[in-house]
């Protein structure tokens, strides 16, 4: 069923496209060779050429034209062999040089796609229209003076990627769903850290309302969103505050507006009215990009796995749907998972991982970068289950204790007296003893009520504090009581 | 095509220069002045001409890239020894309300 | 021997290398040349004495330890459009305010390398805005050359490297940086009767040059003579991996190619440059230019560059739209003059109104104009696609002859204040020189002879994309023809 948010006039269609800013990962800026990292000094990791200071000139970076490619090639897209940078002209405290060096005219990529998965399990493509390079902007700081702002230049000349959809989305939740998509393959391809927090990655959400079977209407640009669910909060206020000016007789102004987290609607920003002319022109400190084709097929043959193809070959290793599904969400849970399944047993190991290992992270609210348990520790524990010595249950307090002290598995094991006892003689002593103390229940077992057989089995494993081997318990049992 | 006031105030705040109103009429003519001369190119027959953008006399090379290393920055008392007005590690402008 | 001052590079390099004279006596003697005259001529901006001095006694060190590098002790003046290290650059603008850059230019990092002495910081049109230099806001420059029958009336050095061109000529300097974006090295040494190279577009880095039109813009010299040119060039280009349209190219000896003669060589007339209302004596030039070269033994050939006539307007569109970006960079936050507004808006806009000048803000309202919505492809596209024209005019050329020979100018130097109230009757003072910008070619202009008024006119030469060997091979069988001795009345 699709979405529609209905209206006093009837229902109306929510039509959605994000443009997306993602912060290329790179040691240094697009033009110039000063810093990228987060958090620095301010204006530390400025050079001349990000300051806008006369005669510096602009020479760009082999390695973020690179993760422009890779990210282009996860996309499935279109890669421009020639393309071209333009100055974006305009004003602002944060922009040294009065322009923005972007790509207008002529992108590094093209048309793409990227498939997302909505929680009624259903798939749709949304497209990409094209993704384009660019220099980020300093930052201003409003709140540290009563009468002035100041201005950090670190981010600026930072490179960017601005990725573009198009406006293929229906609703908040398909909105949400391709951001979340877009990060994840980012990360995956190691071409953007996926911050949000950080500013990494900010969207742009256009947003427009319509008739279910009509055209586009008029659509307003909500500027810098900061976090998945926040794309879909802005979403459905945009789409009501719309709706509210159709249905009230007036007309969708196209315009640019932010979004109020802590109110939860859309606001207008100030004066944006000549913002719109930003008098594009060829760069001509830049002659134009021009891609060797065997560089980016080099650049292709050394592309990572994607979540997609690695959800599919999980679920070929014989995992579940789902199990593939949040295992592959983040690179680092799957690069986790792997650690854990290399030659063994791999639903074992996606059990272990979305059980124990998940549950132990949540409630020590800690994440998948720093686990409370080695990849390696839950690979040998799960070798001392497969090689019988341990049972799964006993495996169970063994993670708890590994949980507590960091010790490996086969240490705790042995330490404790964990290990499995298959010992025949010692199961058949503890089994005579549970007989010859239940004698009631051997006789109404040898009566006909065989569902005994599991009662005797637990009472043995208990009086061996779970150590007996199972089969080896069940195979004593059957020839006592045979 | 030629400008009246109006556009030139416009241009101007695009440009961010400030034209008092005393100045317009002659910044006009003068502006009109340049733009009735430049309307010449119009006779010229450009169809399917690739417009020349860039400066070079042998056709547009490639871009040269730079390898990805850190080799600039940490000039902080150096970018900001020559500003007007700043705060600390900051340059100041006047509180720019959003 | 003559006074320091009369010395060319080439001779005082051999004086020093002789130790007939020290880089210190060559440099004290430009110093107080520069002290006597320039009060009057306003070529400098900036004087460094003190500097120079240092300079010119390690030249003198090293030349006693026979360790002298190509233009050691030389002394120089520098277009106050090139960012030097801890000294003050201008741009002649107020904008600028008291921008001291801590980085060097490339090309003036070059003549460093090379033991280049430098006296200070030279006078200009305002961003290089400008035929004339009266467009600078530390006042126009004085031409030291005035006419014969009118000694009174102070005439404009050309521009906008004014500065460059009348300190050479009154012998200041022994050379000057100069930068051309549509003629400003080529009109500014025929206004004052010196030679000057505008190389091939990516010959010289222009890193740490104030950028006016970034797609135009170039470095190269003024000196007395074409051999000194290509002295002082030779220097100046080189690639560099910090601008990304220079070319990486090898620099060739050009000093050596000064004497190789036209001999074999086509010259191409263009037809089109024969102008209407030129004057007499400028057409007489250009037909004794073609006698001279002809009787050196080249071959004079008509050529046709059919769209010259579009090459001005095609320039009035282009550069005022990248300096139009180029300069918004000037805002009166990070460095330069700052005037207080309201808001930051408010800010820019009085900081930009007071810091630029006239010419300066009419052109960034112009290329406003022709890169905003609505006329980008009226104008600037539109622009572009004839500038493509132009170039290939200049192909087509080739195919034909190997050197062009065309006037420099259209007229010798005319008065201050002259030709202001029109705009575009001042542009027209680059009808020759601005399509070797259009096209990245390299031209030189070469002193070729006397007005009636006993003022310098000069010849151009344009040569094929980095040759600028033959050019220089054609200017040398010029000069060596013209033998151009004649001296201003300002003069050191
Ligand atoms: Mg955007
Ligand atoms: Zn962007």
């Amino acid at each position: 069923m699709s979405y529609t948010i209905q209206g006093a006039t009837g229902p109306w269609e929510v039509v959605v496209g994000l443009e997306v800013h993602a912060q290329v990962i790179s040691r240094s800026k697009l033009f110039s060779g000063a810093a990228t990292a987060f958090g620095a000094e301010p204006n530390s990791q400025v050079s001349f050429i990000d300051a806008g200071f006369p005669g510096m000139l602009p020479v760009i970076n082999r390695e973020c034209v690179a993760q422009a490619v890779r990210t282009g090639l996860g996309l499935k897209a279109q890669i421009n062999l020639w393309s071209r940078f333009d100055r974006k002209n305009y004003f602002y405290a944060d922009l040294p040089q009065g322009y923005q060096i972007s790509q207008y005219a002529h992108p590094i990529v093209g048309r793409g796609s990227v498939e997302i998965e909505l929680s009624d399990g259903s798939r749709k493509t949304i497209g990409i229209a094209r993704l384009h390079l660019e220099q980020d902007a300093g930052k201003s700081l409003h709140d540290q003076h009563p009468t002035k702002s100041f201005i950090d230049l670190n981010r600026s000349g930072v490179a960017l990627m601005e990725i573009v959809s198009e406006p293929d989305m229906r609703s908040p939740e398909e909105a949400g769903a391709y951001l979340a998509k877009l990060r994840q393959i980012l990360r995956y391809l190691g071409t953007c850290d996926g911050n949000m927090d950080e500013g990494s990655m900010r969207a742009d959400v256009n947003v427009s309302v319509r008739r279910p079977g009509e055209g586009f209407r008029t659509r307003c640009e909500v500027k810098n969103v900061n976090s998945v669910k926040f794309v879909m909060q802005a979403v459905e206020a945009e789409a009501r505050r719309q709706i509210e000016v159709w249905e009230s007789g007036g007309e969708v102004e196209q315009e640019t507006r932010l979004f109020d987290v802590a109110r939860g609607i859309t606001r207008s920003m100030r004066s944006k009215e000549d913002a719109h002319d930003y008098r594009y022109f060829p760069d001509p400190d830049l002659p134009p990009l021009v891609l060797d084709p065997a560089w980016v097929e080099e650049l292709k043959a050394s592309l990572p796995e994607l979540p997609d193809e690695r959800r599919a070959r999980y679920i070929a290793m014989g995992l579940s749907a789902y199990d593939a599904h949040v295992l592959t969400l983040e690179r680092e849970t799957a690069a986790y998972f792997e650690e854990v399944a290399q030659g063994r047993d791999p639903k074992l190991a996606a059990n272990w991982v979305t059980g124990e290992l998940f549950a132990a992270l949540n409630r020590m609210k800690r994440d998948i970068t720093d686990p409370p348990v080695s990849a390696r520790h839950l690979g040998e524990l799960l070798d001392l289950i497969a090689d019988e010595t341990i049972s799964g249950k006993i495996a169970k307090d063994v993670f708890e204790i590994m949980l507590e002290t960091g010790e490996a598995p086969r240490a705790i094991v042995e330490s404790r007296g964990l290990k499995q006892v298959k010992d025949s003689s010692a199961i058949e002593a503890a089994a005579a003893q549970v007989l010859a103390a239940h004698a009631d229940k051997v006789a109404e077992y040898r009566a006909g009520k065989e569902k005994l057989f599991g009662f005797f089995v637990g009472q043995v494993m208990k009086a061996m504090q779970g150590k007996g081997n199972p089969a080896l318990v069940n195979e004593v049992l059957r020839k006592l009581l045979g | 095509m030629s400008v009246d006031a109006a556009t030139v105030k416009r241009i101007a705040t695009l440009a961010r220069i400030r034209i008092e109103d005393a100045a317009l009429p002659r910044m006009v003519e003068e502006l009109n002045g340049i733009l009735a001369w430049v309307e010449m190119l119009r006779e010229v027959d450009t169809q399917g001409v690739e417009p020349m953008a860039g400066g070079a006399p042998t056709g547009q090379p490639s871009l040269r890239m730079r390898e990805d290393e850190v080799t600039d920055g940490g000039i902080a008392e150096a970018i900001l020894a020559n500003a007007p007005d700043r705060e600390g590690p900051y340059f100041a402008v006047p509180k720019v309300v959003e | 021997m003559s006074k320091p001052t009369d010395l060319t590079i080439a001779a005082a390099r051999a004086a020093l290398a002789r130790r007939e004279i020290s880089a210190v006596e060559l440099t004290r003697a430009c110093l107080d040349a520069i002290a006597r005259l320039n009060p009057r001529l306003n070529a400098f901006i900036t004087i460094t004495a003190e500097s120079a001095l240092r300079q010119a006694e390690e030249s003198d060190r090293r030349i006693a330890q026979g360790m002298a590098r190509p233009l050691e002790g030389i002394p120089l003046g520098i277009k106050d459009l090139f960012c030097t290290a801890g000294v003050r650059t201008t741009a002649a603008s107020r904008i600028l305010g008291n921008f001291t850059p801590p980085y060097e230019s490339t090309v003036t990092a070059h003549l460093l390398r090379d033991g280049a002495v430098f006296l200070g910081k030279l006078n200009l049109d305002e961003f290089a805005m400008g035929s004339s230099n009266a467009t600078s806001a530390f006042g126009p420059v004085e031409n030291p050359w005035s006419r014969a029958n009118d000694p009174e009336t102070r005439l404009v050095p050309g521009g906008s490297s004014g500065g460059s061109a009348a300190a050479v000529a009154a012998r200041l300097v022994l050379g000057a940086t100069a930068t051309d974006t549509g003629g400003s090295i080529r009109q500014p040494a025929a206004f004052c009767g010196v030679a000057g190279i505008k190389p091939s577009y990516g010959r010289c880095s222009r890193f740490g040059i104030v950028a006016f039109a970034s797609s135009l813009d170039q470095a190269g010299p003024i000196a007395r003579d074409v051999r000194d040119c290509a002295i002082l060039l030779r220097s100046m280009a080189g690639f560099d991996p910090r601008d990304s349209t220079s070319a990486d190219l090898p620099v060739p000896d050009f000093e050596a190619a000064v004497e190789r003669g036209v001999a074999g060589l086509r010259i191409g007339i263009p037809r089109e440059y024969r102008m209407e209302g030129m004057p007499a004596e400028i057409e007489a030039l250009w037909q004794q230019g073609i006698a001279w070269l002809r009787e050196a033994g080249a071959e004079i050939v008509d050529v046709s560059l059919p769209h010259t006539k579009y090459a001005l307007p095609t320039y009035y569109i282009v550069a005022p739209a990248e300096a139009s970006s180029n300069l918004a960079r000037y805002d009166g936050v990070r460095f330069g003059a700052r005037e207080e507004g309201e808001d930051l808006r408010d800010l820019y806009e009085r900081t930009r109104a007071a810091g630029f000048g006239a010419e300066v803000r009419r052109r960034i309202l112009i290329g406003t104009y022709v890169l905003s919505a609505g006329y980008y492809d009226a104008y600037y596209l539109k622009a572009q696609q004839v500038r493509a024209l132009i170039r290939r005019d200049f192909e087509q050329a080739w195919e034909r002859c190997d050197a062009l020979l065309t006037p420099a100018t259209p007229t010798a130097a005319f008065a201050l204040g002259e030709k202001t109230e029109d705009p575009v009757a001042m542009y027209l003072n680059d009808v020759f020189t601005v399509p070797a910008n259009l096209a990245g070619l390299p031209g030189m202009a070469v002193p070729a002879g006397l007005d009636a008024q006993g003022l310098p006119l000069a010849l151009q030469v344009i040569g094929r994309p980095f040759d600028e060997e033959t050019v220089f091979a054609v200017a040398g069988v010029l000069e060596r023809a013209a033998d151009f001795r004649a001296t201003p009345r300002l003069i050191a």
